[in-house]
């Protein structure tokens, strides 16, 4: 995070669009029980963005591991794998305006294949797989394009409604290049008969933006007799060109 | 009919849920082995300039209980009010001074913890200064999607009461949900989810 690896390019420093808050799911869902008592009740406080939110922390591709980006031997004993469906899950972090954020920041949790979470809350009664840990991470080349390997993970029960299951998913948390990009998310697989069952989808107000978070199979980037691939865009918020901003000191 | 601007929408935010730290704090989540140290763990070292701080303090929902499974990440300035952003166009900031940390609040107090120092100040886009603050992200189980909030310092009386943000917010009696009281290096911040004190948090 030093400053040396700056090009000659002029970093970006406009404000970030506004967020599209009737887009997101609202804070108070309750479908979603244990969001009852986690929402704010008053309205948020608007305001442009300050250098407060324009700036953020960038991560640079040093600190990633060798296996950070392969959560099917991360966790794996010498000469084991984790077991489950192998699946490659690629594709790029944009922003609103298309164009791909590079160097963006990529963390991904998830279930093992079986349903069940390596976490000392996690009560299902699926077996661990001692070859799995859940975690991985990677950072996005110059053209926002990124790629990881997993297992799929299964679906799983949870308190909540009586019989609520969730779809198989795979979380995910994004760095842009401003802290107000900040994001988490879940990524969803095509033909999942799960997901319109879903609470915590259903807590997205609109159907178009929860298929923006299902992940459509791609046989291109499959790996024959390997691994299937799972082709998943995601976008963050686009930012203003500086040239007219009101600013006293000019630009 | 008019030109298509071709904007792409922002995906749509989804709960961190309950097993965030597995991916955000692994470590803290005793798995072990895979990323050598929790991402945002060490804010600080020996080199770093400006007054050390700690900042503290729990999450309470509408029922006045504790969260005992969120993540908090901070994002600050460095002492001499810059930040370490290829964004941040003033100047270099302290090499020594990431400005962002994460962390687990602790499993049965809640209580999450930064070692890091007192933020400088920096200006409002009218080139106004505002008062040194921290940036806080808060996610969890519940949580939709990611609240943000800010923390200003309670012996800045002075520069809070001219800061720009503060002014701004047209409840005053709830300002003081944004400002941590200071005792010796500390900096107690506690935030309210929803209830009688409910913290401001912004869409910005």
């Amino acid at each position: 995070m030093t400053q040396s690896t700056k090009s000659n390019l002029q970093p970006e420093t406009g404000a970030f669009y506004q967020r599209d808050r009737a887009m997101h799911p609202p804070g108070y869902a309750p479908g979603y029980k244990t969001s009852v008592l986690r929402s704010p009740r008053y309205a948020l406080l608007s305001l442009n963005n300050t250098i407060s939110e324009i700036t953020g922390p960038v991560f640079g591709h040093n600190m990633i591991g060798e296996l950070d980006d392969d959560l099917i031997y991360n966790f794996a004993k010498p000469g084991e794998s984790a077991i489950g469906q192998r699946i490659i899950v690629h594709g790029r972090i944009l922003d609103e305006r298309g164009v791909g954020v590079p160097g963006a920041l990529l963390e991904v949790w998830q279930a093992n294949a079986a349903g069940r979470y390596r976490h000392r809350n996690e009560g299902y009664i699926a077996p661990l797989d001692p070859n799995f840990g859940g975690c991985g991470r990677v950072i996005t080349d110059e053209n926002g394009y990124y790629r990881y390997r997993t297992i799929k993970p299964g679906p799983y029960p949870w308190p909540n409604g009586v019989n609520d299951w969730r779809p198989a998913h795979i979380h995910f948390s994004v760095f842009g290049a401003g802290f107000a990009q900040r994001l988490i998310s879940q990524m969803y697989f095509e033909g999942d008969p799960l997901i319109p069952l879903c609470p915590i989808v259903n807590t997205i107000p609109n159907k178009a933006d929860i298929d923006r978070l299902v992940a459509p199979l791609d046989m291109g980037e499959t790996i024959p007799m390997d691994a299937r691939a799972y082709k998943f865009d995601i976008v963050l918020r686009g930012r203003r060109s500086t040239l007219f901003e009101n600013r006293k000191e000019g630009n | 009919m008019v030109q298509d601007l071709g904007r792409l929408k922002e995906s749509p935010s989804q709960t961190a849920g309950p097993y965030v730290h597995i991916g955000l704090t692994p470590n803290h989540a005793d798995i072990n082995g895979i990323y050598g140290e929790d991402l945002g763990k060490a804010m600080v070292s020996d080199e770093t300039k400006g007054e050390r701080i700690t900042i503290t303090g729990r999450i309470f929902d509408g029922s006045g209980s504790v969260l005992r499974d969120g993540v908090v990440e901070i994002w600050q300035a460095d002492a001499a009010g810059l930040y370490n952003s290829p964004s941040e166009l003033r100047g270099d900031a302290d090499p020594n001074f990431t400005g962002w940390g994460r962390t687990g609040v602790d499993w049965e107090t809640g209580q999450y913890r930064f070692e890091t120092i007192k933020p400088g100040r920096v200006p409002f886009p009218d080139g106004r200064m505002q008062a040194p603050h921290v940036t806080f992200w808060i996610v969890a189980r519940g949580i939709n999607i990611g609240l943000q909030t800010r923390m200003y310092l309670g012996d800045e009386a002075t520069a809070n009461a001219e800061d720009p943000v503060l002014t701004r917010i047209e409840l005053q009696v709830r300002v003081p949900t944004l400002i941590a009281a200071r005792d010796g290096d500390t900096y107690t911040f506690d935030i309210h989810l929803q209830g009688e004190n409910e913290t401001v948090f912004f869409d910005i």
